[in-house]
């Protein structure tokens, strides 16, 4: 292996989202970037996907520089360094009525724990996307439980409760939503919404991020939804009119990095799932995308 | 029903969506999953447009390819107000043209240094995209300054705006997104936010509407 340029230990040794699976069919070559590191993929002569820290040399080839693999929600993921824990669990993907898919990978000129905040946030709905997750005067953030699981090691905010117009490519009209959010992994996100057409069942839709460096990334959007209706291009282009909504916000936040000094910014009540997000990541000691507190 | 191959991140068919808001026209939309579906470059999408490239409408039988092309037909057949494309007069139908020809020239730097960052468009040069761009909201920046101090409003002169406001309005607007910073050009600024106060004038993602103009002329510093 290289030197690598990333020198945060904890960012190095967790499993990362890629490429979907659907985008490693034959024996191409493809390149992307992970914590400043290149890499390549393919899939190889057995039908495996193949991952190597990439030199750019003519015919590279992944040699004593392959990475690790595992194919796990309809993507592969790799790493750079020796993960402790397996990849986080969700149990949904793999019900049988449900329809998984991946609604595309966007590069964000942003940090990744920008993302993951924002993903967090309830408060922007009405303004960001009005008449779609929110819509004026329904602007409040209803108090909501923020905890810390020690067995799992993630973030969960419930009983978080949201007025939207437009939920899901499947509403038919406005509903009082309700919304779980885990936060797993430092750069990843899973949330559960009421499904508008299965009472008591929940829409899944997560965010994997792939930092190309620390104030660039490539955002993976999972969803994994209850819904005979609609065809898979208007549930991906639902989403992805969200998400272009979310972009310029995410672009134009400064400083670009998470300060993660609790001083630095000033977080309203509606904020609590983030405070939360910033003090575990303080907590487990991430500096990669982040502006550590001052000691 | 006028039918429109659309994607909503796709600065070109959100011309026509503006036109079409404008114009107060019904339509039906067909989604097209450009990305990452690759839609438009389908076999069967190109028995539609065998360049492979959205927008395309379809109206009643009459299939067009190419925002500019499109902004001409509908403003000719639709605006029966003929301000949006007036017909009648040689001199602003030069300078339309113009001015399509040079929102094309936005589209291929600005929307491509934005295809490069957002969706790896990895074949693109984005220095060199980005840098052309700089040259040409340069040059619309000097020109509606210009046309500013003769107390024109947009890009063509006259009281109404037309296509050519549209035709480059999108894609100038969305060109942070692709790493081009517009702090160095207030007049573009200032004609994006009366762009927006148009009325029937629609957002896309990645496009906020503008606040009320202020009502006093004094206060409307750049």
């Amino acid at each position: 292996m290289p030197e690598l340029k990333c020198k945060d230990p904890v960012a190095v040794n967790l499993w990362y989202a890629i490429a979907p699976l659907e985008d490693v069919k034959d024996a191409r070559v493809q390149r992307s970037v992970l914590l400043e590191q290149p890499i390549a993929y393919t899939r190889n002569d057995a039908g495996d996907v193949v991952v190597w820290a990439y030199e750019g040399r003519p015919g590279d080839a992944p040699g004593d520089r392959a990475l690790p693999v595992k194919e796990r929600f309809g993507y592969f993921w790799t790493t750079l360094g020796m993960p402790e824990r397996d990849i986080f669990p969700i149990p949904e993907y793999e019900e049988e009525d449900r329809r998984n898919i991946h609604a595309a990978s966007f590069g964000v000129n942003a940090s990744a724990p920008r993302l993951v905040e924002n993903f967090l946030d309830m408060g922007h709905f009405p303004f960001v996307h009005t008449d779609i997750l929110g819509a004026e005067p329904h602007t409040e953030v209803k108090e909501y439980f923020v905890e810390v699981s020690e067995e799992r090691d993630e973030i969960l905010a419930s009983n978080c409760k949201f007025w939207q117009p437009m939920a899901a490519a499947s509403s038919s009209g406005g509903a009082d939503v309700d919304y779980i959010y885990r936060v797993p992994h430092p750069f990843c996100s899973v949330l559960y919404k009421s499904s508008p057409l299965d009472d008591g069942r929940n829409d899944v839709i997560a965010i994997f991020i792939q930092p190309f460096n620390q104030e660039q990334v490539r955002v993976h959007m999972l969803l994994s939804l209850l819904d005979d209706n609609s065809d898979d291009t208007q549930i991906r282009l639902f989403q992805q009119t969200i998400f272009g909504q979310d972009k310029p916000i995410l672009e134009n936040q400064y400083p670009k990095r998470l300060p993660l000094d609790p001083r630095a910014e000033t977080p309203i009540r509606a904020d609590k799932s983030a405070i939360a997000y910033r003090r575990w990541l303080s907590g487990k000691g991430v500096a990669y995308g982040v502006i550590p507190p001052s000691a | 029903m006028l039918k429109l191959y659309d994607y909503e991140l796709s600065g070109n068919c959100y011309k026509l969506r503006l036109l079409l808001s404008f114009l107060g026209v019904q339509y039906r939309s067909e989604l097209i999953d450009f990305y990452p579906g690759n839609q438009h470059k389908s076999p069967d999408f190109r028995q539609i447009n065998p360049l492979g490239q959205l927008p395309v409408i379809d109206d009643n039988g009459l299939v067009l390819r190419d925002a500019q092309a499109i902004l001409v037909y509908l403003a000719s057949k639709y605006d029966p107000s003929n301000r949006w494309y007036p017909r009648e007069s040689p001199e602003l139908l030069g300078q339309i043209s113009q001015w399509l020809a040079f929102a094309d020239a936005i589209t291929a730097t600005a929307s491509a240094a934005r295809l490069h960052d957002g969706l790896f468009y990895s074949e693109i040069d984005v220095e060199a995209a980005r840098a052309g761009a700089h040259r040409l909201f340069r040059v619309l920046d000097e020109h509606l300054f210009f046309a500013e101090e003769e107390g024109q409003d947009w890009i063509c002169p006259g009281e109404h705006p037309t296509i050519a406001d549209i035709a480059c309005f999108p894609y100038t607007v969305l060109s942070e997104e692709g790493g081009i910073s517009r702090i160095d050009y207030p007049a573009i600024r200032r004609w994006s936010d009366r762009f927006k106060r148009i009325p029937g004038f629609v957002v896309m993602s990645g496009v906020f509407p503008a606040g009320p103009a202020a009502t006093d002329r004094r206060q409307a510093v750049a």
